[in-house]
């Protein structure tokens, strides 16, 4: 066997992963679901006769119709066109949240777990302090201090979320570097760059991709919060948290209007959820008896 | 009462907080003045002159350099000064002990909620494992995770307070005041936010509760004929109860940042309107003070739960 064999690289931690995914039923759903409406936030022109905001101004929050199937808003807005659209504007949100959580939260933690010391005494201590901040009340501060709008409060909620991923790559850091292939490649004289992203981080990461799954659903949970609150997305863009806002100003008028964009947040935040759960069962087989 | 090791623990504990707070304001005041957007032309207003943006700058001493600005406010808030709104001009500290007590109110009673109705179900489902009980109960649970706390608080005020008006849709009575009607405006709130709360309690204690009935140790009990109910209270939730407790203090974090979104839908004049209206308002003093005594009140639970813990738990904090 070749020194090669032995080290582990990047394609074997993630592929694996999902070849094994496929034989837990509720992760197949999970994803098919998810697919599903990333591809309908993708066709919704195509889908839908509709433009996201065409006035229908004879049907101003009707309900259910042929014509509008899931009726229409306080402005006449079909509310099934505005669902796809809104998907596309939540799901960016989300991705963006964890894109910018993660292009902080695992170099940081590597840093700290690879270079010990002083350093990683710093890091960690900054990392417990924002853990105890109030997530979202962090998030409203840091979109106050950036200025209103999806792309900044979703920055903000990547800013508050970084510490959990800093954390978990952190302490799989501390034991991978303890490894002797990470050994084997130092006494080879590679460069601890070179260590990091081919060694460090293939074996830190499968950890990390639960977590991003599951952050998934909290940020989408944080759009529909942040837009709801009017931080978030502005009119006349529209997100399944701006519909939110949208039916709470009518629900005395036309209450079911809350329902379509409310039970996407559910259905898409539980489907991030199941396949995270499954992801960490399977790799913690401990986790199964739970 | 307390020995002399739980007192000795207990003033470590509390030297340990020190850093732990001057880090968390450090972390307030750097996030929100290092973001870029300049305050002074904000509170300028439209059609400023650089002159009158150079005036304010001067005034709200945001010219001077960072550490001094950091140090003084820093200075100011050690003495309960969290200096003045810039919309109303009331001193941010005393609008916060004015919100803060109907926010209490709510994160309580969810707290109490999510405790008094996940425990148990975190039992039933953890003495059953893999029936179709602990199926459902874990079912409902993942969906409590899965949804948007303020839609629930939206779907309750159209259910109790407008379609049958059992509860009030809006507002909120001090607790000192009227108690009983006090209660009654913070059912509502209370119940969206617990939703989350009871998932996450039941999840963790079926959990913990499972690993520690299929242990060695609780194999041997039932072999020497130990009872299943005394099993599981002796030993089994005598065990997790320090598990119990991070699960609660985690808990009461979270419900404490749920809040300011649920207070939103019921026009509750808490510490969640607060906030929300400086951000948008870019009222940066309130912002400031507000997660400021957040992130004071969520340290201050974190150390009553360790203190706890290392009382119920005689092996914690004595290494």
């Amino acid at each position: 066997m070749s020194v090669a064999t032995l080290i582990p690289t990047r394609g074997s931690a993630v592929l694996p992963l999902l070849r094994r995914l496929r034989r837990d039923r509720r992760a197949v759903v999970s994803l098919a679901v998810l697919l599903l409406i990333i591809a309908a936030s993708l066709l919704a022109h195509w889908i839908s006769p509709y433009s996201p905001t065409a006035q229908d101004v004879n049907n101003m929050l009707s309900p259910p119709s042929q014509s509008h199937w899931l009726g229409t808003d306080d402005l006449g807005r079909d509310t099934f066109t505005r669902l796809l659209y809104g998907a596309s504007a939540s799901l960016y949100a989300a991705f963006l949240a964890v894109a910018v959580a993660v292009s902080l939260g695992v170099p940081v933690g590597m840093l700290a777990g690879y270079a010990g010391g002083w350093i990683d005494d710093v890091i960690s201590r900054v990392i417990d302090t924002m853990l105890s901040f109030p997530a979202i009340v962090l998030a409203i501060g840091v979109t106050g201090a950036l200025g209103i709008g999806l792309t900044n409060a979703m920055i903000a909620v990547g800013i508050v979320f970084a510490p959990q991923l800093a954390r978990l790559v952190r302490a799989r850091t501390l034991v991978v570097r303890q490894e002797l292939y990470v050994d084997a490649a130092r006494c080879f004289g590679a460069p601890t760059a070179h260590i990091l992203w081919r060694h460090v981080l293939p074996n830190a990461i499968q950890p990390v991709i639960v977590q991003v799954a599951l952050l998934l659903a909290v940020s989408l949970l944080a759009e529909a919060s942040l837009s709801f609150l009017g931080l978030g997305i502005q009119p006349p863009s529209v997100s399944w948290g701006a519909m939110l806002a949208r039916a709470y100003l009518n629900m005395e008028l036309a209450p079911e209007q809350m329902y379509p964009p409310g039970v996407a947040i559910l259905v898409t935040a539980l489907a991030f959820n199941t396949l995270g759960e499954s992801m960490r069962t399977m790799l913690d087989p401990t986790m199964k008896r739970r | 009462m307390l020995t002399q090791a739980s007192r000795a623990l207990i003033g470590r504990r509390l030297l340990q907080v020190v850093p732990v707070v001057v880090l968390a304001t450090f972390i307030v005041f750097g996030l929100i003045k290092l973001l870029p957007g300049d305050v002074a032309v904000t509170l300028a207003g439209e059609n400023a002159t650089d002159q009158r943006i150079a005036e304010i700058r001067h005034l709200y001493g945001l010219d001077r350099s960072f550490f001094i600005q950091y140090a003084g406010w820093a200075w100011n808030a050690l003495h309960g000064d969290l200096s003045r709104s810039l919309l109303s001009g009331e001193p941010v500290a005393d609008e916060i002990m004015r919100c803060f007590p109907t926010t209490l109110l709510i994160v309580a009673l969810a707290l109490v909620f999510s405790l008094a109705i996940g425990i148990p179900l975190g039992i039933t489902a953890a003495t059953k494992p893999g029936t179709w009980l602990d199926g459902s109960i874990m079912g409902l649970a993942s969906l409590g995770v899965a949804v948007p706390n303020f839609w629930l608080a939206m779907i309750l005020v159209a259910t109790f307070a407008l379609t049958y008006t059992i509860f009030p849709a809006t507002g909120s009575v001090a607790f000192s005041a009227n108690p009983a009607e006090a209660l009654r405006h913070a059912i509502l709130p209370a119940t969206a936010l617990a939703a989350g709360g009871i998932a996450e309690v039941a999840r963790q204690l079926r959990s913990s509760l499972v690993e520690i009935l299929s242990s060695q140790h609780v194999r041997t009990l039932h072999a020497k004929g130990l009872a299943p109910s005394s099993i599981l209270w002796k030993h089994g939730l005598k065990n997790v109860s320090v598990n119990l407790l991070t699960v609660a203090g985690l808990l009461a974090n979270r419900l404490l940042a749920a809040t300011v979104v649920v207070e939103a839908v019921f026009a509750v004049p808490g510490m969640g309107n607060l906030i929300v209206r400086a951000a948008i308002e870019r009222d940066f003093p309130v912002v400031q003070g507000v997660v400021f005594a957040m992130v004071v009140v969520v340290i201050a639970i974190n150390l009553l739960v360790d203190l706890l813990a290392s009382l119920l738990d005689p092996r914690i904090g004595r290494r």
